[in-house]
This record gives structure tokens, C-alpha cells and sequence, in this order.
């Protein structure tokens, strides 16, 4: 399709995108496939769909996967049961089937006039068959309505971002359709990045022994959820609103640790850890 | 060169697919990203890899069709004639590349070539730039950008810069498990057995209906009881030592099909069974339970599956005191011959690679305590566990 959007994605003033990042969502949005994000939580799979959808200028039309989720929930629904009550009552909407029929959110995606980013968050939720079952709508970008005999077909055809946090493995045949994009945890130098990008006001020293910090904290064996990125800038959020200058060393844990570590085994552990170290000094 | 690319993924186990090498053959026609070798990387892998467990494997795939073709003169040779052209505008002077033209030699135009880019080199050494980069063909970025080839270079890739291929960084997401937990649960699935007991909170619609036709007319509703899966299993581990690099994928498979099952118990044991196992690995010196009491609390309708590497001292299966923790009163072998009599269906899942078997004397003695029914953890052993089960 010639009018599809020809823009490029090249990060926001909020978003640090890599080039590996950028080249995938340049592709897929060049050759309108579905980009499939994958990596571990919190380190900005939700949030890319945002930004894509900020930097291009157009909606952005999130649905969220639960594990009862079906394909059918995202074309459309059809209310039997409103309509039922209605014919009892009398209603004249009754006649038309159309009145009853419940846009879904790959519905709300095509038939957007100025294209859509259509988020499809941790598709993974969903039951094993889920990703088979829209094979054909995201191929095509067009469904057929039984009720109405209408084909819904994508004017523009959206840019379809899918996140996955691995909980399932995915079928082939829907792999196969997709662009893949892995976000791997940052190396120290993104990292300065990300949060220079949205704390520019933080005082350096504070960030600097609070990333090292960090990095300490992620490389403790065991852990049962690793702080990641956002993990990092919530804890800075904290620290900042508390207006400090650096890292007060009172105590084995870390000030308002409870952004960092949200697992009881996990506090206790690097708390064991730090007594150790320091008595180990 | 990039059928040689695919075919090579291909060989080395990295699923990939024609259309998946057409879209990127469609991808580079339709410029969705600049001719920088890097770039080319990261969108071949966008295009081609599906999982970052094969990234690393994509990586070397990488740097051996490309980055050492683009180290050696033989990428000259493989460029199409074209492209060889303009490389050649670009170096060459006019007054050589008439001559050579004259000539028609294309050996010559080669050799001439690799000699002036190797002068340039030297020329520019220190310089990051020694030949324009702002080609237009697709090999363009290779053929002369500095950071993709080296021509002649006296042979160590060790001071080549290091490209993001050659680092290697996604090596530990490489697990050659040929084996996904999505094929387990669609192998366990067929463990399922589904019954309806319990309350009738039910409507039967076809039986209520057919009730109500046969009764003329007046409403005669039938009730039925939910249908469930009724498979209930009782899961011995073997925990600590040579087990532990397993454990984890282990568990992780039996959670995640938890929902397969009605009941799913588990207990951990250390090497053999003996008198004692323990439901928490961290607190299993504190907190254990009789086996003689689990074996009696679990109805023989259980399937039992033992899951352990049965990588141990022979002693610790046959002889009364061998076990490595404790002073045993009876032998293992004792201890699983009880287990094994009471539940019917049972199996034992062995982690370790099937060839190895042999190798270890304890896991042929465990494999006659247990009948034969010892299953490697892979599709194939999985499916001959569900037989067995049943």
C-alpha cells in the first residue's frame, strides 16, 4: 500500500532507543509487519508502543492479553443477550443486528484515519492457540463479520507492536510473520542515558552511587526478580523527591529499597549479604 | 552470498524460513535501513531470528559468512560486476581504468585493486575514514566502509574492531534444549482424562430439552456435575548435587502444567529415596516427612513420577547405610521397590542425555528397579512416559 505511514521511529525525548531497536521498528513499520518485543520486565516493552505512537504522531490503541482472552474479543462481539432484551421490551434497534455488534480492538485499529499503533501487551498471557488464531487478521488486516456480512478492512494498516515476556513459547507459523526485537538489559552507558533522559535535575554524585548500586544489586546471585530499568528509575523518582545529595550509608539495605526489590526472600537476602561484606571489611 | 547466509542458519539448527528470507531480501529492497554493515546486522537478525536463543548462534553464522568474507579479498570476487565497477571508480584513477578497460582483464582489475586499497590503508592510518562510505549499492557499505572490510590485512582478526557479532553478547540465552516446554505441554495434555464428579451444578441443556420434549412440553430440567481433568500425580524429586543443574527446568515444566492436572504433589529427595523426604529444599533438615507416610497417604490412583539423574555410589541404592547425608537403616532400593509396588503407574524421567546411560552403573541398576521405565527428558521420552502412565 503506497499511503501507508512512511515515517521513521528514531526514539523520543523521553525514550532512549538503540539502533538495534530502531532498525526493527523501522522495518516493520517499512514493510508493515507485526514487531514482536521481547525481553526481561521493565525494561520498556509497554512503554516502546507509547512512544512509537508519540514520535509518529498517531493513536495508540492498547489491548491487553489476560489468560481468558480470546482472538474473537479483539475483531468483535456480538451481545446476544442486549438483544434478546431488547426484542422483549420492544425496541425498535432490535431489527438492525448491527446495533449489537461490539467493535473489538483490532476493529477500533483498522478503521483509524490517520493509521494506529496497535499494542497487543504480553500476547503470551493468552492460551497457546490465541496467536494462531489471528494469523489470518494480521496477515491480511481484514475480517469478516457473520452477523452483518460486512468485511472490516484496514484503511491504513496499523503498526502492530506485540510484547511477550516468554511465559509460552510462541507458535511458528506466527514467528514466522514477525519481525523480532530482543530488548536486553542496558549496558551501564544507556543506562546514564535513560536516566539523564528523564531526571536531568538529579545531582550527579546521587546518581552515580545509586547506579552503582544497582548494578551491585543485579549481580547478586539468586535473586528471585532482578531489578531492571524501571525498577531503577522509580528508586530514582524516590531518592529525588526526597531532595538528597547522596546515598545516606545508614543500615545493610539500601534507602527505600522497597522500589528496587520486591520480593520478601530477595530483601533478606542482599540484606545477609551486605552484613557480611561489612563485617568481612 | 545470501543464500549461502540462510542455508548456513539453517545448518546450524536456526529455524529459519524462505518467507522469512524473503521478507528480508524485501526489507533491503525496500531500504527500511541504511547500507551500514551494522545495520544489515541488525535488521537480518530482526528479519531471520525469532528467539534470542538463536542469537548467538546468528552471530557466528554472522561473522563467518560475512565479516571473514569481507576480511578476505575473496568478497571482491563475489561482488557483482557491477558493484565491482564502482568500488573501482571510486579508487582507481581514470587513467588506470582505462587502461585496464583496454586490457579487459578482470584478474588484473582485481589485483589492482586489492593493492591500491591496501596503499590507502597505510596511507590513512589513524584515520577513521580511508575510502568514502556514502555508497549507493547494496554491497556498498562492505565494499568500502572501513569498519566492514579489510583487504589483505596481514591476517589477525585480533586488532579488528570489535563488532557487535563478534561479541558474543547473547551466548548464555542459547540454550540447546531441543525440547520446549510448549511441546512438553502438548505432549502432557494427552495425560488428561476428563470425568464429571461431584455436585450436579449443571444445566444439560441437550438432555434437559430432550427430557422436557418426552415429558409433552413441561419443563424437565437435568443436571450434571462439572467436567475436570481427574489426572492426579505425585512427583518425587531428586534435589542437590549433579541434579541441580536440572532442577530448575524441571519444576518450571511441572508448574507451568499444573493446570493439566487436578492434584500435583511433589516431595524432594536426595540421590535414592529413603525413609525421609521433604516438600521445602531450604528447610528440608527441619521440616521432613515419612515416606512411609506419604506412600500411605496418596491412593493407588496416583501416577508417580520420579524425576532424578540416578547419578549416584551404587552403594547408596543397595546397601543399608550407604546414603551420603544420613545413616540409612534399609537400602534405596528397599525404599523405591515400596513405592513402585503401591502406585501402578509410575515412571522415572532422567535428565541427563540418553547416550550417557551406559556410562553410569547406578542408572542401569535404577532402570531394573523401576522396569524398564526410565525416560530420557526430551518429546520422544515424554511421550513414552505418557504411555506408560496410562
Amino acid at each position: 500500500m503506497s499511503d501507508s505511514p512512511n515515517h521513521r521511529f528514531e526514539g523520543t525525548d523521553r525514550y532512549v532507543a538503540t539502533d538495534d531497536l530502531m532498525i526493527a521498528v523501522n522495518a516493520a513499520i517499512t514493510l508493515e509487519r507485526p514487531l514482536l518485543v521481547k525481553g526481561e520486565p521493565g525494561t520498556g516493552k509497554t512503554v516502546l508502543a507509547e512512544e512509537i505512537a508519540k514520535s509518529l504522531d498517531v493513536p495508540l490503541i492498547p489491548w491487553s492479553i489476560k489468560s481468558s482472552t480470546k482472538a474473537q474479543h479483539g475483531l468483535y462481539e456480538y451481545d446476544a443477550v442486549a438483544r434478546l432484551r431488547d426484542s422483549q421490551l420492544g425496541d425498535e434497534r432490535v431489527h438492525d443486528i448491527g446495533n449489537y455488534i461490539v467493535r473489538g480492538k483490532l476493529w477500533e485499529a483498522f478503521t483509524s484515519d490517520d493509521g494506529a499503533v496497535l499494542l497487543i501487551d504480553e500476547i503470551d498471557k493468552a492460551d497457546i492457540e490465541f496467536p494462531n488464531d489471528l494469523l489470518l487478521e494480521l496477515d491480511r488486516m481484514e475480517f469478516f463479520v457473520y452477523e452483518t456480512k460486512e468485511t472490516v478492512r484496514a484503511t491504513r494498516r496499523p503498526i502492530v507492536i506485540i510484547t511477550s515476556n516468554n511465559e509460552k513459547e510462541l507458535p511458528d507459523a506466527f514467528l514466522r510473520r514477525c519481525f523480532f526485537h530482543f530488548i536486553r538489559f542496558p549496558d551501564e552507558e544507556t543506562l546514564k542515558r535513560i536516566v539523564d533522559v528523564h531526571f536531568p535535575r538529579l545531582q550527579l554524585r546521587l546518581v552515580e552511587e545509586a547506579m552503582a548500586l544497582f548494578f551491585e544489586l543485579r549481580e547478586v546471585p539468586g535473586l528471585k526478580k532482578r531489578p531492571s530499568t524501571s525498577e531503577l528509575l522509580d528508586w530514582l523518582k524516590l531518592l529525588g523527591a526526597e531532595k538528597l545529595d547522596s546515598l545516606p550509608k545508614v543500615g545493610s539495605l539500601p534507602k527505600l529499597h522497597g522500589a528496587l526489590l520486591k520480593h520478601e526472600d530477595d530483601v533478606e537476602l542482599v540484606a545477609r549479604m551486605r552484613d557480611r561484606g561489612r563485617r568481612g571489611r | 552470498m545470501f543464500g549461502e547466509f540462510f542455508e548456513t542458519l539453517r545448518q546450524v539448527g536456526v529455524p529459519v524460513t524462505l518467507r522469512e528470507y524473503l521478507t528480508l531480501l524485501e526489507a533491503v529492497e525496500k531500504e527500511a535501513a541504511e547500507y551500514r554493515v551494522d545495520s544489515f546486522y541488525h535488521l537480518a537478525r530482526a528479519t531471520l531470528v525469532k528467539d534470542e536463543r538463536w542469537f548467538d548462534r546468528f552471530d557466528l553464522v554472522f561473522a563467518h559468512v560475512f565479516a571473514d568474507a569481507l576480511e578476505s579479498g575473496d568478497f571482491l570476487e563475489q561482488l557483482p560486476a557491477e558493484w565491482l565497477q564502482r568500488l573501482a571508480e571510486r579508487v582507481l584513477s581514470p587513467e588506470e581504468m582505462a587502461k585496464i578497460e583496454g586490457v579487459g582483464d578482470w584478474q588484473q582489475l582485481m589485483d589492482l585493486l586489492k593493492k591500491r586499497l591496501e596503499e590507502q590503508k597505510e596511507r590513512h592510518q589513524g584515520g577513521s575514514k580511508w575510502i568514502g562510505t556514502a555508497g549507493t549499492s547494496p554491497f556498498g557499505a562492505y565494499g568500502y566502509n572501513p569498519e566492514g572490510i579489510r583487504i589483505g590485512q596481514d591476517g589477525s582478526r585480533h586488532r579488528r574492531a570489535v563488532k557487535v557479532w563478534d561479541r558474543r553478547e547473547f551466548r548464555d540465552f542459547d540454550d540447546s534444549v531441543e525440547l520446549g516446554t510448549r511441546n512438553i505441554r502438548v505432549a502432557l495434555r494427552r495425560l488428561r482424562r476428563f470425568v464429571r464428579e461431584g455436585a450436579k451444578d449443571i444445566l444439560n441443556l441437550p438432555a434437559t430439552i430432550r427430557k422436557t420434549a418426552n415429558n409433552g412440553g413441561y419443563l424437565d430440567i437435568e443436571m450434571e456435575a462439572e467436567r475436570h481433568n481427574a489426572i492426579k500425580v505425585l512427583l518425587l524429586l531428586d534435589v542437590g548435587g549433579s541434579m541441580d543443574d536440572h532442577i530448575h527446568d524441571v519444576e518450571r515444566l511441572f508448574s507451568a502444567c499444573r493446570s493439566e492436572f487436578k492434584h500435583l504433589e511433589h516431595y524432594y529427595f536426595h540421590n535414592c529415596l529413603y525413609e525421609r523426604v521433604w516438600k521445602d529444599s531450604r528447610r528440608r533438615h527441619a521440616e521432613t516427612v515419612r515416606t512411609e507416610d506419604v506412600l500411605r497417604t496418596y491412593p493407588r490412583d496416583y501416577k508417580l513420577v520420579f524425576v532424578g539423574d540416578a547419578s549416584m555410589s551404587p552403594y547408596e541404592i543397595v546397601t543399608p547405610g550407604g546414603a551420603v547425608e544420613h545413616q540409612n537403616e534399609e537400602p534405596g532400593r528397599v525404599w523405591l521397590e515400596r513405592a513402585t509396588a503401591k502406585f501402578q503407574n509410575f515412571v522415572w524421567i532422567n535428565p541427563t542425555p540418553r547416550d550417557h546411560w551406559e556410562w553410569t552403573h547406578s542408572i542401569g541398576m535404577i532402570q531394573d528397579i523401576v522396569e524398564d521405565r526410565m525416560v530420557p527428558l526430551t518429546l520422544a521420552g515424554i511421550e513414552r512416559a505418557v504411555d506408560l502412565l496410562q
